[in-house]
């Protein structure tokens, strides 16, 4: 009652809610750049400062090139690998009901909420050294733990949800009617998910891919993990600039860290784009 | 068989603890309207779906023009579906979704530009061959997918609902113009309503389900008319209710005697079913059938109203009159009413058909 009384005149509705807006804004703004946006222009920023010399020495060596090569294979086959199957857990999820529906969901979303160092450990676990395959594998002289097999595999877990994530609640809102007139008009199941399914959730599953593509770019926890560290073999471009920094290589490791940051960038980026692009030529 | 109509016998189908439909047999002629007619939840869209092939009967038979279809996959069956709320596949244009069933059957493209301009010229939509579903109001939408139904020449053609999803006045212009295309075409139509007036309107025979199972068949004079039990006789024309016991061929209630009981036991309890528009204000001299009733509440309607009448005994009474013969009313007035086309039954002992009657 009394700080009424001390204050000349009490805020305007109008402007009160003016003020709680600026201040939601500013608050938005602040927090996405301090955490987000500093750090990315403090890398770019160490990555040229030094000129060119050092882009010049990183993107030539032969221990980058294998890197990134590595980076790009691993991500190539787990994103194809869990956009598939994410696909399928997808419809599964959406269109059928059945005891455990609730289970298969949250095993699904498992590997974001894990640590991915735990989610490493478990791969040791099941291939690694006295794991339950590693009899079989050893019998068949496949390699997987500290190899290459074992790296693609824990990204591929890392990945799962993205996709399903994404093209879960694409396909409810859809519902199945469009599928059901699909096949009363003589469509196969194959040709009514490629025609008629397929075109609906493409920005859904392209959106899972980009996500899962940058997480699969930039995972080093559960790789570090089952990855025997050998450059040139096993390591991937994030293990690289763990290397680079370690040994001195500041310049080198900003650089690398640069370029794999703007793939994910670029990526994502370019579906908002194409996607506003096709939704401006739909509704026109 | 009844040559190319549809034959069911004996269908039955369970969701689960759910018996959503009950041993059903009919047959929908070759070449007619057949309407199914039911309340929410009849069974009556899943009996149309089974016909299609989209859902799998637990026990019966289904027949399309002579061929048994039970176990047919829903590809290999050649029936026109039309889904309550269109089901366009929106990623396509007008043309390439009512060319879609030709182009799977692997039709060759200038047949294909051939058969879709000759639809959309029959269903009116020519000039929006290039749009995508959501620039099209909700009737030409729906003309759409009758296009693209009818497009690879179905054997038959099946509507769930087709008309449910749209306000009234466009639901009466289509059902007229829907009536013209079979006329035109004269393909074998069933279809799935829950409005009366439609299947009364639309279809040469009228199947009233309930529960799962068939109340009637007949023509739309026969359910209209002739009931053939208390519930066709509720929810045809939604019928008032009134209550009481037969005495000397007459219902007794309270002061009332109504005639139409003849066919039922002395001192049983019984139930005179009176639609709306077959209360009339006695002219002229009062009989020993007036009866005696105040004035509750008036609803006007434009050209009639709805009046709500209450019997001396207390029970009510709902009347639809036109306007133009009805005399000046005021609610707590006392009128003299005659009752026409009564139907009695005795009391079901399936409480749940009461429930289906509106009061």
């Amino acid at each position: 009652m009394s700080a009424r009384e001390i204050r000349p005149a009490r805020l305007s509705t109008t402007a009160r809610r003016r003020l709680v807006h600026g201040g939601l804004i500013t608050a938005a703004l602040v927090y996405v750049g301090t955490l987000v946006l500093a750090p990315l222009v403090g890398i770019a920023w160490a990555a040229i400062k030094p000129g060119w010399a050092p882009w010049k020495e990183t993107l030539t060596s032969g221990d980058a090139l294998h890197a990134y090569e590595l980076t790009g294979i691993i991500a190539l086959i787990s994103v194809l690998v869990t956009a598939v199957f994410g696909v399928m857990v997808a419809l599964v999820l959406s269109r059928d009901r059945f005891p455990g529906r609730g289970i298969v969901s949250a095993v699904a979303d498992l590997p974001i909420a894990i640590s991915p160092v735990i989610v490493g450990l478990m791969v040791v676990l099941l291939f690694g050294r006295g794991g339950w395959f590693e009899p079989w594998l050893t019998a068949h002289g496949i390699q997987v733990i500290f190899a290459v097999p074992s790296i693609a595999l824990v990204t591929m877990l890392i990945c799962i949800p993205f996709v399903i994530r994404e093209v879960v609640p694409v396909l409810e809102e859809l519902g199945n009617e469009e599928e059901e007139a699909a096949k009363t008009l003589g469509a196969s199941s194959l040709q009514t998910f490629f025609r008629i399914t397929l075109p609906n959730i493409q920005w859904g599953l392209l959106y899972g891919i980009a996500l899962s593509t940058a997480r699969a770019i930039g995972e080093v926890g559960a790789v570090i993990v089952v990855s025997s560290l050998i450059a040139g073999q096993t390591e991937t471009a994030t293990l690289y600039i763990f290397r680079l920094f370690e040994q001195g290589h500041d310049d080198q490791g900003y650089i690398v860290a640069l370029t794999l940051a703007a793939i994910s960038i670029v990526l994502l980026a370019g579906i908002e784009i194409f996607k506003r692009r096709e939704e401006k030529e739909l509704s026109s | 068989m009844t040559g190319n109509g549809i034959e069911i016998e004996h269908l039955d189908k369970r969701f689960g603890n759910f018996h959503a439909v009950r041993d059903m047999s009919f047959a929908a002629e070759d070449g007619k309207i057949t309407a199914i007619l039911g309340p929410s939840g009849s069974g009556k869209s899943t009996v149309l779906r089974m016909i299609a092939g989209l859902e799998r009967p637990d026990a019966g038979r289904v027949t399309i023009t002579g061929e048994e279809q039970t176990w047919v996959p829903v590809q290999e069956r050649r029936v026109g579906f039309v889904f309550q709320h269109y089901a366009l596949f929106r990623h396509m244009t007008v043309r390439d979704n009512v060319g879609f069933g030709l182009a799977i059957r692997k039709e060759k493209k200038p047949e294909i530009r051939r058969r879709v301009d000759e639809l959309l010229e029959l269903v009116q939509l020519a000039p929006f061959a290039e749009r995508y579903p959501d620039q099209l109001s909700g009737g030409q939408r729906q003309r759409v997918a009758l296009a693209r139904a009818l497009a690879a020449r179905p054997r038959v053609l099946l509507l769930d609902e087709p008309f449910g999803a749209l306000d009234a006045r466009v639901r009466q212009e289509l059902r007229r113009w829907l009536d013209d295309l079979h006329r035109e075409l004269g393909v074998t139509s069933l279809f799935v309503t829950h409005d009366q007036e439609e299947a009364l309107e639309l279809a040469n025979e009228v199947i009233v389900m309930h529960l799962g199972r068939v109340e009637q068949v007949g023509t739309p004079n026969d359910v209209y008319n002739h009931p053939a039990s208390p519930f066709v006789a509720g929810f045809i024309g939604s019928a008032n209710v009134l209550n009481g016991t037969v005495r000397d061929g007459h219902l007794v209630f309270g002061e009332h005697r109504l005639p139409g009981a003849a066919h039922l036991p002395d001192g049983a309890t019984a139930h005179a079913y009176i639609r709306p528009i077959d209360v009339r204000i006695t002219q002229g001299a009062p009989s020993g059938y007036s009866y005696r009733t105040t004035v509750e509440r008036i609803n006007n309607l434009g050209p009639s109203s709805k009046i709500r009448f209450r019997l001396t005994d207390g029970q009510a009474l709902l009347a639809d009159l036109p306007n133009d013969v009805m005399p000046v009313l005021e609610a707590g007035q006392q009128v003299l009413l005659d009752l026409r086309n009564v139907k009695m039954f005795e009391r079901e002992q399936d409480p749940k058909h009461e429930a289906a009657a509106i009061a």
